[in-house]
């Protein structure tokens, strides 16, 4: 926490992508991400991400909207669904998540309820995953800032 | 319904049984009343023949006492008739008398015998009143009545002058003072026959008797004499006295079975008022039966009769009795018999109906356990997801430690709790049918990746190591039901890791048909490793991936070796035959899980696949679960069209393998997919050269496999030595033309071993000698590592990271992409900084409109475009861009998400190049003469955004009119190069 903790935490912030890259939960899109966030805009990534965020919980509310739905057959507006669920995945490297949203996506396709309900599922539980993840992430990074952000008055 | 179904049918079936309950008492009731009349039929035919026998007994004897009676009865009257000729021949017509009383009672004495029915006879003689004194002087005595008096003056008088010794009381009674005697002897001088009287009681004896009176004349009578000449004829009266009563009983008491029967004779001359002669009026006897016989005793006036009867009643027939008594006994037993047994076939059937529709409701309520099942899990899978995401929400937040480890401990049991939820969810729905296999492709090393890194913390932290083999033969997608498989899988390995306290879990995958091949060669490696597998038990080594024993020794070095020699020698050998084999579209893999762990007892053994049964309870007790799983495996694996088996060795392991068949992809489909399905694996790497140090060949085989998939050249080495001895002859020789490893991969437990020293002081050697090669790094590989050996490990010169097991080729990719990063970034960032800088120089200060409806990806175009220092403006529909981009244009390209709703990006498209075809008309219209410099004048370069490679195919994006596309998410290449193409284009049309 005084700072010394600062590397420390880049250490763990490491050790937790690479555990996420290893797992498979993200890939070099969310590297290219974060090269993407520079001094005219610092909090990019996390900007990008809680909207992803906010975008996939309306979105996985209205899928389960849909599946949970008696007469449900929209299997259509499901599938625009899971196009935008995928193209978001991606867009921030969420691997696994976009993975499930492609076989989510093919059992859509199919008809196949029980498929989707199953993906769903999937999906709900890797994208609670994904969110802890990034979350925690976010959370060492924002522990890094501040420990970085202490100067000792003897340094200087 | 079905239940319904069924109780109709066993209704109607029901009302077709004649047998039930209530006809069955009273069908036995009618058999015994049925019995029973068979019985009378039976009696009463026994009885008349026995009745018949009994009456013709009677008739014989009653024939036979008649007969004899009869003829003594007529012998005694011939002998009268015989002693009346007698008299009449010496007493009248000699004259003097021939006989005299003496004479008479002389002879008659003596001739009794032949009269065995009469008691005596005697002779009387006619006399009329007018020789009445004459004939009382001449005998000295008075002619007496009946009463012994005087007898009174008559027209004439008989009195008996003869007579035999046994009657001699009736000497000189006059027979006509008697009322019977005077009517017999009236008649007999008539007829001039033995005539009879009625029975009436006897002089002297008192018995019943008749007498017999025979008419005896004077003189010879003329042939057919009228009875005025027989009455002046007669000269006297022969009489003999039956004494019946006496002497009938003396003649019947001779024959045979007298007391048996009761015999009567009557005088029935007068029909009305039958008169006894012999017998009780009254005996009683049988009544029911008697036999008449007519007596003829030579007097045609008199009738008589012979009334035979048994004295007692026909002895009942005890065979007749008996015979029915059995034959009803018999019908009874049949009856009771034939009753129970129906009683019993109706119980059964009864119990049989009541079984079915217990079977029914059964099998319904089996059906419905299971739906209910899968509902009920479906249900509380729901609020279970929410409880884990706030809980891992709720772990987000700030907590203190205590809080913080009670959130942990609810997550980690709701994660416990959904997983059993999940498999008696998937159990349910295996029993119901309703598990239905998806076909969609995938890759499978990915998929092994992922499962194996699920488990890695795990076996890490015990210390077992995880590996994974996937032979190069198995095609890299496949269609399938991937989650399926994983879970398969998982099942398997997570067994594998829960039971494994030591060694390894191996995870290998080939093709069915090879595997197969090589382990049906398996005998002979056998034989020939006999030997050696006896000196390996001595050194307490195996040479199976870790060291330890395993169950299965199939998968040991030399039968791993032989498989893959084999798939090389097939694949290169055979082309043709695996090209014949990829026409059949189906590609059976065989999936091996070996362990090292605590195996399974062999009394346990064949239950393993049944639901809810682990080893046994303590297991359970030790290492939890339901147990629920390997039969869910099987089943998927069955679903899978494969088949699941498993050899184990308590204390030594287990080895779990399992066939399943896929689907080839398509070939032409695998390209697109192969982009984004599989896992992209850096490439960068290709050509590089590793050197693994591994003393254990099947774990260096494992390592080069993930190795080779990213493109590296391998060579396995089995210890330090080799390496320096390897390297130090190039070290010191230096062939410009061998080319220096890039890296060295070190096995820890090769290092750990003791002969690192020489590599390192090698190593070091190189440095100072100031080489100018670049040395190899040094890469230490690890299932666990502590503290310390890390630091020792970093002072004889491993590189700072260590690549845990288990392996998985991202992963090795991310740690060597670290280790060479110091020597790699330098080309590599050149070509990206020439990119970029050329991107920058291209988008510096263009405005550039992002259509997307996903904010996510809008915000992320926009930031990527934004770095390269784009004007960015931003649209969320196809519509809202369209009002953004109308004529004049402000902008100088527009990035256009294809799938959009409302409007999607084609259509977008379309409208732009509509207006913008129109606008250019209209000027061309209106100048004609600059017409052909400027016809491309309002021409807005619009480039296609899709995550979706397939479904956009370029074509599709120029038959809307678009310039372009480039594939989401932007990737600093792909917008270059689609960039580049169109802002050159245009900059040379402009220029």
């Amino acid at each position: 926490m005084l700072g010394l903790g600062a590397e420390r935490l880049r250490a763990d912030m490491n050790r937790l992508l690479a555990l996420l890259f290893h797992q498979g939960v993200l890939d070099e899109q969310f590297l290219q991400l974060q090269q993407l966030q520079d001094a005219t805009s610092p909090n990019f990534v996390s900007e990008v991400v809680n909207i992803y965020f906010n975008e996939s919980e309306k979105l996985l509310r209205n899928l389960r909207g849909l599946l949970l739905d008696r007469e449900f057959s929209d299997y259509k507006k499901m599938g625009i669904h899971l196009n935008q669920f995928m193209g978001s995945s991606s867009s921030i490297g969420a691997k696994r998540v976009r993975n499930v949203c492609v076989a989510f996506r093919a059992a859509s396709e199919q008809n196949n309820r029980p498929g989707c309900l199953r993906g769903l599922e999937l999906l709900e539980h890797e994208y609670c995953y994904l969110k802890n993840k990034l979350h925690e992430l976010f959370h060492l990074e924002q522990q890094r800032l501040l420990a970085a952000g202490v100067r000792y008055p003897m340094q200087n | 319904m079905v239940a319904v179904r069924l109780n109709e049918q066993s209704g109607t079936k029901r009302k077709n049984t004649f047998i039930n309950r209530f006809w069955l008492p009273k069908l036995i009731v009618l058999w015994i009343l049925f019995v029973v009349f068979v019985n009378g039929i039976i009696y009463t035919r026994m009885d008349a023949g026995n009745k018949e026998r009994w009456k013709d007994v009677l008739v014989s004897m009653c024939d036979q006492r008649a007969r004899m009676l009869q003829d003594q009865f007529s012998v005694s009257v011939n002998h009268v008739h015989a002693l009346a000729i007698l008299v009449s021949t010496f007493h009248h017509y000699k004259n003097p008398s021939a006989i005299d009383q003496e004479t008479f009672a002389e002879y008659t004495k003596k001739t009794a015998f032949e009269r065995p029915l009469l008691s005596g006879v005697a002779y009387a003689q006619r006399v009329v009143n007018s020789e009445r004194q004459e004939f009382e002087r001449q005998h000295e005595w008075t002619i007496r009545t009946m009463e012994r008096q005087t007898s009174p003056t008559r027209d004439e008088y008989a009195p008996v002058i003869f007579s035999q010794e046994t009657v001699s009381y009736i000497e000189s009674l006059d027979m006509m003072s008697g009322e019977e005697d005077r009517e017999n002897i009236l008649r007999a001088r008539t007829t001039g026959k033995a005539v009879l009287t009625s029975p009436f009681r006897l002089l002297g004896s008192q018995h019943l008797g008749v007498v017999l009176t025979f008419p005896v004349y004077k003189s010879k009578l003329s042939e057919n004499p009228t009875e005025e000449e027989r009455i002046q004829a007669t000269a006297g009266y022969l009489g003999g006295a039956f004494d019946v009563e006496s002497l009938v009983e003396n003649l019947l008491g001779q024959l045979a079975g007298n007391h048996e029967i009761v015999v009567n004779v009557y005088d029935i001359t007068n029909s009305s008022d039958p008169l006894v002669m012999y017998g009780h009026q009254y005996q009683d006897g049988d009544m029911s039966l008697k036999r008449v016989n007519m007596l003829d005793f030579g007097d045609p006036f008199r009738k008589h009769q012979m009334i035979c009867r048994y004295l007692q009643k026909a002895p009942t027939s005890w065979t007749a009795i008996t015979t029915v008594v059995l034959f009803f006994v018999i019908g009874f037993l049949v009856g009771y018999m034939m009753y129970t047994t129906l009683i019993h076939i109706v119980e059964v059937e009864e119990d049989r109906d009541k079984m079915e529709q217990l079977k029914v409701q059964a099998e319904a309520a089996d059906v419905a356990k299971s739906q209910f099942l899968a509902i009920v899990s479906h249900e509380i899978r729901t609020p279970m997801n929410g409880i884990l995401g706030m809980l891992a929400l709720l772990l987000d937040t700030e907590l203190s430690s205590t809080q913080k480890d009670y959130a942990q401990t609810a997550q980690a049991c709701g994660k416990a709790l959904i997983t059993i939820i999940n498999e008696v969810l998937d159990r349910a729905k295996i029993e119901a049918r309703k598990l239905e296999l998806e076909t969609v492709p995938f890759n499978l090393r990915s998929i092994l990746d992922d499962v194996l890194s699920l488990f890695s913390e795990k076996s890490r932290h015990r210390g077992v190591e995880l590996a994974l083999f996937v032979s190069d033969k198995v095609p890299e997608i496949v269609m399938g039901d991937p989650g399926r498989f994983r879970q398969v899988i998982t099942n398997l390995v997570g067994n594998s890791v829960k039971f494994t306290e030591r060694g390894h879990i191996f995870v290998q995958v080939h093709l069915a048909e090879l595997a197969k091949a090589v382990m049906d060669a398996k005998p002979e490696t056998c034989l020939n490793g006999a030997s050696e597998g006896i000196v390996r038990s001595g050194g307490c080594q195996f040479k199976t991936l870790s060291g330890s024993e395993a169950a299965d020794d199939r998968n040991s070095w030399d039968t791993f070796k032989r498989l893959i020699a084999e798939e090389e020698f097939r694949y290169n050998t055979s082309n043709r035959v695996m090209n014949t084999d990829e026409a059949s579209q189906d590609v059976t893999l065989m999936v091996c899980v070996e362990d090292t762990g605590i195996g399974i007892p062999l009394h346990a053994q064949e239950g393993v696949f049944t639901p809810f049964m682990q080893a046994d309870s303590s297991t359970s007790r030790t290492y939890g679960g339901t147990g629920i799983g390997l039969s869910i495996s099987k089943c998927l694996v069955e679903l899978m069209g494969g088949q699941i088996n498993f050899i184990s060795r308590p204390q030594v392991g287990s080895t779990f393998s399992f066939t399943a068949v896929f689907r080839k992809c398509e070939k032409d489909a695998v390209g697109d997919l192969k982009k984004s399905l599989s896992d992209v694996l850096p490439t960068s790497f290709k050509g590089f050269k590793a050197i693994l140090v591994d003393g254990k060949p099947v774990r260096a085989a494992v390592t080069t496999y993930h190795l080779k998939r990213l493109g590296l050249l391998v060579e396995a080495v089995s210890s330090m030595r080799m390496v320096v001895a390897v390297n130090g002859k190039n070290g010191s020789i230096r062939i410009k033309n061998v080319r220096q490893p890039d890296m060295i991969l070190v096995e820890k437990d090769s290092w750990i071993s003791g002969e690192d020293g020489g590599l390192s002081i090698r190593l070091l050697d190189w440095k100072q000698n100031g080489q100018t090669l670049k040395l190899p790094k040094l890469i230490l590989l690890a299932t666990n590592i502590t503290g310390a050996e890390f630091d020792k490990a970093k002072a004889a010169g491993f590189a700072e990271t260590v690549i845990m097991k288990p392996l998985r080729a991202s992963m090795v990719a991310a740690c060597l992409q670290q280790v060479l990063g110091v020597g790699r970034k330098p080309q590599q960032g050149k070509d990206v900084l020439n990119g970029s800088a050329f991107l920058r120089s291209l988008l510096c200060g263009k405005k550039i409109l992002v259509v997307d409806d996903n904010l996510v990806n809008r915000r992320v175009a926009a930031g990527a475009l934004k770095k390269f220092g784009a004007d960015v403006e931003c649209a969320d529909s196809g519509k809202a861009a369209l009002s953004l981009l109308q004529l004049p244009h402000n902008f100088d390209a527009c990035f256009m998400d294809i799938q959009m709703p409302e409007m999607d990006g084609f259509e977008a498209t379309r409208h732009i190049r509509m207006m913008e075809s129109t606008a250019n008309e209209q000027m061309n219209g209106g100048c004609t003469i600059e017409g052909t410099a400027r016809k491309a004048k309002w021409h807005v370069p619009v480039l296609a955004m899709t995550a979706d490679v397939i479904h956009a195919t370029y074509d599709e994006c120029l038959k809307c009119g678009m310039d372009g596309y480039v594939s989401k998410p932007f990737e600093e290449e792909n917008l270059y190069q689609a960039v580049s193409k169109f802002f050159e284009s245009k900059t040379i049309s402009d220029s």
